[in-house]
């Protein structure tokens, strides 16, 4: 079976105005099996940064320890937050690491930048290859949904609630078409100094 | 001959040549097309058996495209019912019978509103699982012969008959690829009949069955709770039960369960509901 389809789950982030929002589902399968319906793939990697790990939930696990032991190290000798941007590089470079015998899991990154405070999102594949200049980032198994929802419902400038209901609907219509996805979902609303957590429900089917 | 005209044929295919070469349709070369009117499925035209078997392998495994002799073939991207729960089992009331309504290809999800019961007759039910198509093609020749039946015989097919008629036409088929996996629940003359048909030609009868992806989850649910003598108010909630909790351990189940019971004065629908609802009902949300 395909490692991507083995576990199964969504990630998705989306900018605003001087905010960002991460968001996953909570289905944790094993093959044609729902093991687990309280399975979020979203991690925090500090106070206004998240990274989402859709794919082989093994693979996903193994790569939030080592990214977390790496951020870690970074802080201390850098004595200060990491940036968006060099968390992003980093990532990158961790996976093409694996080149030869990837680890089975897309990435969105969502977060504030500490300095700045500008919004970033982007996602990649497997080897790390991303992209930067979109507002919103999709990975999963129900990527495709996801990416024309996001398409349709986005709009520039949105305020934190409105990104917040935006988001909610792209990830539940998305997951109500996808088998592998669903069964309630988790977001992330970033803003300067704050970050909201919410759960909605979905079909349970 | 009245009923040619009623079907719809003109007087002259009594000439018709059942020996000429058959006719090539779109590259594919087409063995003698069945249009005797004694044949259940008229103008049914058949492939030639290596194009077919590749085509059909290719559905199967999802690959896009098919290599044939040099010539691509586009995989027919049917509509699977492969993830399915079916269910059905006898009664002291009768036969129930349930099922969920999700129809997905691949991953996708591509309907949550699918009827999997077809009326076959007023005291006979069919059961949909495998290819969608399928089913309800064969489902309806299989109403055309038992309504031919009851014209011909004025008395009502008995279930073993009806399901035999379906399990021998699709013998008749096997190694085309055709997927069908249904149950043939009715009431009859000898009482409350019960069969599982297969597109191998399989058919048997028994007490209790469930088809499809969602089955060992129905099954488990069904095991442990079936008694033959359930009050009907039990029957309906085991059936819904069982079809409730499949769906949400199956991936490929879902949207709604459909409850149905047959008993001596023929079928009755008893619900629809909702998975999604139960579930959240289920907790108090």
């Amino acid at each position: 079976m395909n490692p991507f389809n083995y576990n199964g789950g969504v990630c998705v982030a989306m900018k605003g105005k001087n905010c960002v929002a991460i968001a996953s589902d909570h289905r944790l399968g094993a093959g044609r099996l729902t093991v687990s319906t309280d399975f979020p793939k979203v991690f925090e990697m500090g106070p206004a940064l998240f990274i989402g790990l859709p794919g082989l939930t093994t693979d996903s696990l193994t790569v939030v320890n080592k990214l977390k032991f790496r951020v870690n190290l970074y802080e201390l000798r850098e004595n200060r937050k990491i940036r968006p941007h060099t968390f992003k590089a980093m990532v990158e470079s961790m996976l093409y690491e694996r080149r030869f015998g990837p680890y089975y899991v897309a990435s969105v990154i969502a977060g504030l930048d500490p300095e700045t405070d500008e919004p970033f999102v982007t996602a990649m594949d497997v080897l790390g290859a991303g992209e930067v200049n979109e507002p919103f980032a999709v990975a999963g198994t129900a990527e495709e949904s996801l990416l024309g929802l996001c398409e349709a419902l986005w709009e520039p400038d949105l305020a934190p609630e409105d990104l917040f209901e935006t988001l909610s609907q792209v990830i539940l219509n998305a997951v109500d078409f996808d088998c592998l996805g669903g069964a309630g979902a988790t977001i992330h609303v970033i803003e300067k100094d704050k970050v909201t957590t919410r759960t909605i429900k979905t079909r349970m089917d | 001959m009245a009923l040619s005209k009623v079907c719809g044929l003109d007087e002259s295919w009594e000439s018709y040549n059942f020996e000429a070469p058959a006719p090539e349709v779109s590259g594919m070369k087409l063995n003698q097309p069945r249009l005797s009117l004694d044949e259940f499925a008229v103008g049914l035209s058949m492939p030639s058996v290596d194009v077919n078997q590749k085509v059909v392998q290719a559905l199967l495994e999802d690959e896009s495209d098919v290599q044939v002799e040099h010539q691509k073939v586009a995989n027919p991207r049917a509509l699977f019912l492969h993830g399915t729960t079916t269910l059905s089992f006898k009664f002291q009331g009768g036969v129930m019978v349930a099922v969920d309504s999700r129809a997905s290809s691949g991953q996708q999800i591509s309907s949550q509103t699918v009827n999997k019961v077809i009326p076959i007759s007023k005291y006979l039910l069919g059961t949909m699982a495998g290819g969608a198509a399928d089913c309800t093609y064969w489902m309806r020749v299989l109403n055309r012969q038992c309504r031919m039946f009851e014209l011909r015989n004025r008395e009502r097919i008995t279930v073993s008959a009806a399901s035999k008629l379906l399990s021998n036409m699709l013998y008749g088929y096997k190694g085309y690829g055709i997927s069908i996996g249904s149950m043939i629940a009715g009431y009859d003359k000898r009482g409350p009949g019960l069969y599982v048909i297969d597109n191998d030609g399989l058919r048997v009868a028994g007490n209790c069955f469930s088809i499809g992806s969602g089955s060992p989850y129905a099954f488990g649910v069904l095991d442990t709770e079936y008694r033959y003598d359930l009050t009907d108010k039990e029957a309906y909630e085991l059936a819904r039960r069982a079809i409730y909790h499949a769906t949400m351990r199956d991936p490929y189940s879902g949207g709604n369960v459909s409850v149905y019971h047959i008993k001596e004065t023929g079928w009755v629908k008893i619900e629809t509901q909702d998975v999604s609802d139960l579930f959240y009902k289920d907790r108090g949300l």
